[in-house]
């Protein structure tokens, strides 16, 4: 048994546990991989929430990272919940022709396959105020369209739209679910006279609430993690990293820049931190309201 | 109702599609027409994808990507299914317990473990072996030889659908797990396997925080994914050779999709729903 679980032990141990134990060490240090770690006990933390400068003198604290906690939450409470909603109703509009239900799946599921940078790439060329097609469109209907990834208002929304191209994974996700859903159940509700919404309401939606559960919670994590188009974006038109205006410094791109631009290790790894522990805290409690609203059963367990 | 159903359905699919069929379009584009927005090339410049591999070495970003995704999916495949059976085809005390643990580091975010592994690669483990670890593709590939939660998750699920009764005939002959797992377990687990595989070689493929945090001060060492978030900024290209080049390296992703798709679709339900 335990030659089986080696691998994973060891893995575990070295490239897990052992470096999260670390950076607990190192958000209590000033380190900028030249010099050795200077313990400097709380001082990171209390740069981070505004009280204090990086060496020890009273000040605002660091300027970005409620700029930073803003934006990622922006992303999340905007995207995760059009994320759900599109990748529902795409779902329930495949279960409904008896024909070439593989074919549209494959194609909403492949952009959800394709590279984040790769991606970000070519939305930057279709958000082109000037030059690209979706400003060219509108200018045809006889709108001027904003100026996407060069404006702060506007850049957000964009990733917004980049994001809702890569769900096919979780319609993908939905459209099982759906497929699960006991047929005597809608027979059974459309006997009392129930109506599409009240289908919906009293069937559907409470047969997928296990996925619904599910694309929240990855949604979540993934969205405190979120990297690649914003970096990518910002690389690509030429804006520094997080402009314009720091609209696109979300926690994640701070982080980076902390760590691996200006080397402040040790406060990179208290933001490491306290995203770590935001993540568990949002997790949780999801997990306990769960069983408010998550029901299992009917095929799905 | 069929036409009406299909014709938004088909509608779905063009805004799906429109970001590939641009790309597609646009690369073979001159720099000129790039600009104005339109669809059509006018004419074919194909030219623009020898332009890619004349202006940044190409192929030793493919190479380098190749590597890193080809080898760590070895790595993942190697550690992860004899894991995934210690979990699901062997009874040990505890097990539930340090599954949940497997389970939990899903949760972890990258950025945690990030810092001090590359302060561990550019240091400790630097002085210990005396081999480089930062600007190659060694951070990135070793830690895949010790598991790899998701993958484990996967094949433990799979795993457990294998009967019983399957197992016990190897047992009856005095065999041991290793057999069990060689002669049962992986033949009839190659489609779980096959779905570990390719769902790791193309997260590699596409990874972009990891190369980024060890590559970036190394030219050589770079993936297509580093290579290509600074191509237009570092070169001055247009449109045209940027789109030939996501062209490029979405290409390989594109292939394999569409030739495994089944595999891809089987293996995101079996995590997400059976969950």
């Amino acid at each position: 048994m335990l030659l089986f679980l080696s691998p994973w032990l060891f893995g575990f141990v070295v490239f897990t546990a052992g470096p999260m134990l670390l950076s607990l060490y190192y958000s209590f240090t000033h380190y900028d991989l030249i010099s050795s770690p200077r313990w400097i006990g709380l001082d990171n933390y209390r740069y981070m929430f505004g009280r204090l400068t990086l060496n020890g003198q009273p000040n605002q604290g660091d300027p970005y990272f409620w700029t930073s906690v803003r934006n990622t939450f922006w992303i999340i409470l905007v995207g995760l919940p059009l994320r759900i909603i599109f990748a529902m109703a795409t779902a329930m509009l495949l279960t409904r022709p008896k024909r070439g239900v593989n074919g549209y799946r494959t194609l909403f599921f492949m952009p959800s396959m394709a590279p984040t940078v790769g991606a970000s790439l070519v939305f930057v060329y279709l958000f082109n105020p000037v030059t690209g097609p979706i400003n060219q469109f509108l200018g045809h209907l006889g709108i001027s369209g904003p100026l996407w990834f060069f404006d702060p208002t506007w850049a957000k929304p964009a990733l917004v739209v980049l994001g809702l191209w890569g769900i096919g994974d979780a319609i993908v996700l939905y459209l099982a679910g759906l497929l699960n859903v006991p047929r005597d159940l809608y027979e059974a509700i459309s006997i009392e006279g129930a109506n599409a919404w009240q289908r919906f309401r009293y069937v559907t939606f409470p047969m997928l609430t296990p996925v619904v559960f599910f694309t929240l919670i990855i949604g979540i994590i993934d969205g405190f993690q979120y990297f690649d188009q914003a970096y990518v974006s910002a690389t690509t038109t030429g804006n520094g990293v997080g402009d314009p205006q720091n609209s696109l410094l979300f926690y994640s791109v701070w982080l980076y820049e902390q760590a691996f631009t200006y080397f402040h290790m040790g406060y990179a790894s208290a933001m490491a931190w306290i995203l770590f522990v935001a993540t568990m805290v949002l997790t949780a409690i999801l997990l306990l309201t769960s069983r408010r609203w998550v029901h299992y059963g009917g095929g799905l367990s | 109702m069929a036409v009406a159903n299909h014709s938004v359905l088909i509608g779905v699919s063009a805004l799906f599609m429109f970001p590939v069929i641009y790309m597609f379009f646009t690369a073979v584009q001159s720099n000129d027409q790039a600009l104005t927005g339109k669809l059509w090339p006018d004419p074919f410049v194909w030219s623009n994808f020898r332009t890619v591999f004349h202006e940044i070495n190409v192929w030793r970003y493919l190479w380098n990507t190749f590597l890193y995704a080809g080898l760590s999916t070895v790595g993942v495949v190697c550690s992860c299914v004899p894991v995934a059976y210690a979990f699901s085809r062997i009874d040990w005390r505890g097990r539930n317990v340090v599954f949940l643990l497997v389970l939990s580091t899903l949760m972890l975010p990258t950025q945690v473990t990030s810092i001090p592994l590359y302060i561990l690669w550019a240091k400790q483990f630097h002085d210990w072996t005396g081999i480089q670890f930062i600007g190659t593709l060694r951070p990135l590939i070793i830690p895949s030889f010790f598991g790899d939660a998701f993958s484990i998750f996967l094949l433990r699920q799979f795993f457990m659908t294998i009967p019983q009764e399957l197992t016990d005939a190897i047992r009856v002959d005095g065999g041991g797990h290793l057999q069990i797992l060689w002669r049962v377990v992986i033949p009839l687990a190659k489609p779980a396997i096959v779905a570990v595989a390719l769902f790791n070689f193309i997260y590699a493929w596409n990874d972009f925080y990891g190369p980024l945090v060890y590559l970036a001060s190394n030219q050589d060492a770079q993936t297509l994914s580093v290579a290509l978030s600074s191509f237009r900024s570092i070169h001055h290209v247009d449109w045209n050779l940027t789109m030939a080049a996501a062209l490029i390296f979405m290409l390989p992703v594109i292939v394999i999709f569409f030739f495994a798709q089944r595999v891809f679709i089987e293996g995101i339900t079996l995590t997400g729903v059976k969950g």
